[in-house]
């Protein structure tokens, strides 16, 4: 006998703890009431313990244990304080419990969340293929101004970047890498920040600093590596930085900016401006460590900061299905309490109405905003890469026809009445002219001097590096047939 | 043997002081900088660190805290203790465990002009972030031609500790060194601790501080000049801690303890040791090494890390370079291990200098022993 109220007792015991734990035994102060309350009322126990403990441990839940119970179960004032407040019961007689991180309520149904929804997310869509608006109510007018002037932007990104990446095959220029067929995400997006506000970007977004004012001669020099940059030709080709464009440096590695990002953000908030900061990264990228760490701490954090990843379909020759098995990236903003939205990216103004909007809420409510913005990429990935290895050519020339944004928002701009075909052949042989030009120039400008070797490295240049400069500056005085005659001293 | 060949020196000089004369007795004194003067005060590394922060935060409104546990829990090693209460959550904040994140946060807030001190628990865990350091801290101002600059502090505890094994152990010196755009500093004393991180707060350029831990409950006599707020010390200085004509030996954070221990006992032994406290990595104070070289003719290089490529590496380097004629014996190294940190008392011991390795190695610097491999 004793021996079975030992065992009984252990029993009863870890059930009981295994029943708290579920939430069915509020706690072991009120074992006592709640249980003949538990064995008269109709709660969700029941089922529980049919379904889990068989109908054997049901013969302890008469009030035989109970004796056994109490001198182990004695309970203390704050614990029925602290039950009360923490237990309730609602109309469905289903009971919240407090764990760290706040309320949860239970299910005695054991299901697993899916790991996809039903249906994708939908993308938010303004204009349909042919330029005309769906019927949408919260659609952004823009002025005259400001559509015509996306638009030209948009040519001028396109031609750019036509212009450029031949000239890198010409051997002009060591390497470019283009936006085609994500025109207007760079545009819209730009157009619907303010100058303001500060850009942190991967690498596919000059169309950011041109819509900021970055000329075509800026974008050469850089690229030609020549004394007129204003990054003293130190990084490789696409890499801009312009700090009075309030765009920070393109940097390799990739995502490092989303980080990075939050923490500007963060330098906002303490200022309390009326601006925030958009960064912008792919869906290569998000794969990065980084994006987790940016995404979670920016919530954390209640940072002003949007993030805007472009979802192209491929990170060089990795389609997304290689990627990532989430329904894209919008999904996995609130997995990190982030409102988030999925756009279409090659809808000019989607893109804008939906940054505009992030904008607001973002610096209004001083929280982070993710919008999934979803194009292809139909250059390749940069001069480094033929995508029609790993993929078709008549995908390519799909999206590069039927699915263009330019033309798109061209037909709409056209439609409204403030485009015509004249204003566009126009347009393109002027932009076709000055870019050939910007480029005549920036090859002929020289390169930077000797001595922007050693500036930079620190705020003031510390001796050391004034030795190193003056001893190669003797060197070449010495050797003035090793040193290239084009280079400036 | 005098040295004949009479070469430029750079300026800066040799033994100069850096901290003003009030410290001149602290450098005679028989035992490490313990000193016996009635007014000395003595203060902990941790409460040098705490109060150079404490000050620096006050001063400057930009200046802000980040790192794991360096609110709520007043710091790993408490070297925070009292700041989130003093300043707020706003400029002390405690971080979700991402190292990666928060130093990539702490590198954009200082884009956009702020001056984050990003504590790393120990800089084992900085490598998680070693891309944000030196990708974009360092990097940044060059790469961007002085339009995007990084007044970023990483600072935390390097090197060995006491049984805490391999990934806890090892010594980032010379990783950090090699890397230009970076300042890299190794504070040995309360003095050193409060000096140097008030200058590395304030300067414009990305600077890794290497505490130690076995540091922070060690107390140093400290001035009054010293505990002033306005207290600085330049870097790329370094601070010769005891004078001597025999030998140099050249160390850093915790091994200049060591050093002056061994001095004790070279001193015992008829050889007078001049110990340098190294302070800065990088820049390294070449100019006071090689002075103090011309004049002792021998050099005994200390550090914790591993040997290859290490910090007494690229001192060697310096020396042959710049004072190749002046040497009247090889230059020694004396290293950890070339191993990962064992965990074993015995054998962590054995992994890292002691006092014993520093004296024989002066000693064979002095042809003081017999070669190990003369021991035919």
């Amino acid at each position: 006998m004793a021996v079975w109220l030992v065992r009984s007792r252990t029993f009863v015991h870890i059930l009981s703890k295994k029943m708290r734990f579920l939430g069915v035994v509020p706690s072991r102060s009120s074992w006592d009431s709640s249980f003949m309350q538990y064995s008269s009322s109709s709660s969700a126990i029941l089922p529980l313990v049919d379904n889990k403990y068989g109908s054997r441990p049901y013969a302890f839940f008469d009030n035989s244990p109970t004796r056994f119970l109490v001198p182990r179960f004695k309970s203390t004032e704050p614990e029925r304080d602290l039950d009360s407040q923490y237990i309730k019961e609602d109309e469905d007689h289903d009971q919240a419990l407090d764990f760290p991180g706040g309320k949860v309520a239970f299910t005695s149904e054991m299901s697993f969340i899916s790991e996809s929804g039903d249906k994708r997310v939908p993308c938010y869509r303004v204009l349909d293929d042919n330029g005309e608006p769906i019927l949408s109510s919260n659609f952004v007018q823009v002025s005259k101004e400001v559509a015509v002037k996306m638009y030209s932007d948009m040519v001028t990104l396109q031609m750019m970047d036509t212009i450029f990446y031949e000239a890198q095959r010409q051997g002009r220029i060591s390497f470019y890498l283009t936006t085609s067929g994500e025109e207007a995400i760079n545009i819209a997006s730009a157009a619907a920040l303010s100058a303001d506000d500060l850009v942190l970007p991967q690498y596919r977004e000059p169309g950011v600093l041109l819509w900021r004012g970055f000329t075509l001669q800026d974008f050469a020099n850089q690229c030609f590596g020549n004394k007129a940059d204003s990054g003293k030709a130190r990084q490789m080709p696409i890499h801009y930085v312009s700090k009075n464009h309030n765009y920070f440096a393109v940097s390799s590695p990739m995502a490092t900016q989303l980080p990075q990002a939050v923490g500007v953000a963060y330098s906002l908030k303490m200022d309390g401006k009326n601006a925030c900061v958009a960064t912008y990264s792919g869906d290569g990228g998000s794969s990065e460590g980084d994006f987790h760490a940016a995404l979670n701490f920016s919530a954390v954090l209640e940072a002003p900061v949007v993030f805007i990843v472009r979802n192209n379909g491929w990170a060089i020759s990795t389609p997304t299905e290689e990627q990532f098995r989430s329904d894209g990236l919008v999904v996995r903003g609130r997995a990190y309490g982030i409102r988030s939205i999925r756009v279409d990216g090659n809808d000019a103004f989607a893109v804008y109405n939906a940054i505009h909007a992030a904008r607001e809420m973002a610096i209004r409510e001083q929280r982070p905003i993710l919008v999934e913005a979803l194009t292809y990429r139909v250059g390749h990935h940069s001069t480094s890469d033929d995508s029609t290895k790993y993929r078709p050519l008549n995908e390519i020339e799909y999206w590069k026809l039927a699915r263009n944004p330019v033309n798109r928002f061209r037909k709409w701009v056209e439609k409204k009445g403030w485009w015509s075909d004249r204003d566009d052949s126009e347009l393109r042989d002027s932009i076709r002219k000055q870019i050939l030009q910007a480029i005549q120039i920036a090859e002929k400008t020289e390169k930077p001097p000797l001595a922007d070797m050693f500036s930079d490295v620190y705020d003031k240049q510390p001796s050391n590096l004034q030795e190193q400069e003056n001893l190669l500056r003797e060197t070449i005085k010495r050797h003035p047939q090793d040193y290239p005659s084009d280079v400036p001293v | 043997m005098l040295g004949i060949i009479n070469r430029k020196i750079c300026s800066g000089g040799s033994s100069v002081l850096t901290s003003g004369q009030s410290l001149q007795w602290a450098r005679s004194s028989a035992s490490a900088l313990r000193s016996y003067s009635s007014a000395a005060k003595e203060m902990t590394v941790r409460d040098a660190l705490n109060s150079a922060l404490d000050e620096e935060m006050s001063a400057d409104p930009k200046v802000f805290l980040m790192g794991e546990e360096v609110g709520e829990y007043q710091g790993a090693y408490k070297i925070s203790k009292g700041l989130l209460d003093k300043y707020g959550p706003e400029r002390v904040l405690d971080t979700p465990i991402t190292e990666a994140g928060f130093t990539g946060i702490g590198v954009g807030a200082a884009y956009h002009g702020l001056r984050p001190v990003i504590e790393f628990m120990t800089f084992n865990f900085s490598m998680q972030a070693i891309d944000h350091i030196i990708n974009s801290a360092a990097k940044s101002n060059y790469m961007s031609a002085g339009q995007i600059s990084v007044p970023i502090v990483f600072r935390g505890p390097n090197g060995a500790a006491a049984g805490v094994g391999a990934q806890h152990s090892q010594c980032y010196a010379s990783w950090f060194a090699s890397c230009p755009g970076l300042k890299v500093l190794t504070p040995y004393s309360s003095e050193d601790a409060r000096g140097l991180l008030k200058a590395a707060i304030r300067d414009p350029d990305p600077v890794v501080f290497l505490e130690n831990e076995l540091l922070y409950g060690e107390s140093f006599p400290i001035s009054a000049e010293a505990l002033d707020s306005s207290f600085c010390l330049p870097i790329g200085k370094a601070k010769i801690e005891r004078e001597g004509k025999d030998v140099t030996i050249t160390a850093f954070s915790k091994m200049v303890g060591y050093a002056l221990k061994a001095a004790e006992i070279l001193a015992k032994e008829g050889i007078s040791s001049e110990v340098i406290n190294l302070r800065s990595i990088r820049p390294l104070d070449r100019s006071t090494i090689n002075a103090s070289v011309r004049k002792t003719n021998r050099l005994v290089t200390v550090e914790e890390g591993f040997p290859q490529h290490g910090v007494g590496a690229e001192i060697c380097t310096s020396v042959v370079e710049d004072s190749f004629g002046y040497l009247d014996a090889p230059v020694e190294r004396v290293a950890g291990a070339d191993v990962p940190m064992p965990y074993a008392a015995n054998l962590e011991r054995m992994a890292v200098p002691q006092v014993e390795d520093i004296v024989r190695a002066a000693k064979r610097a002095c042809y003081r022993s017999v070669p190990l491999a003369a021991a035919a």
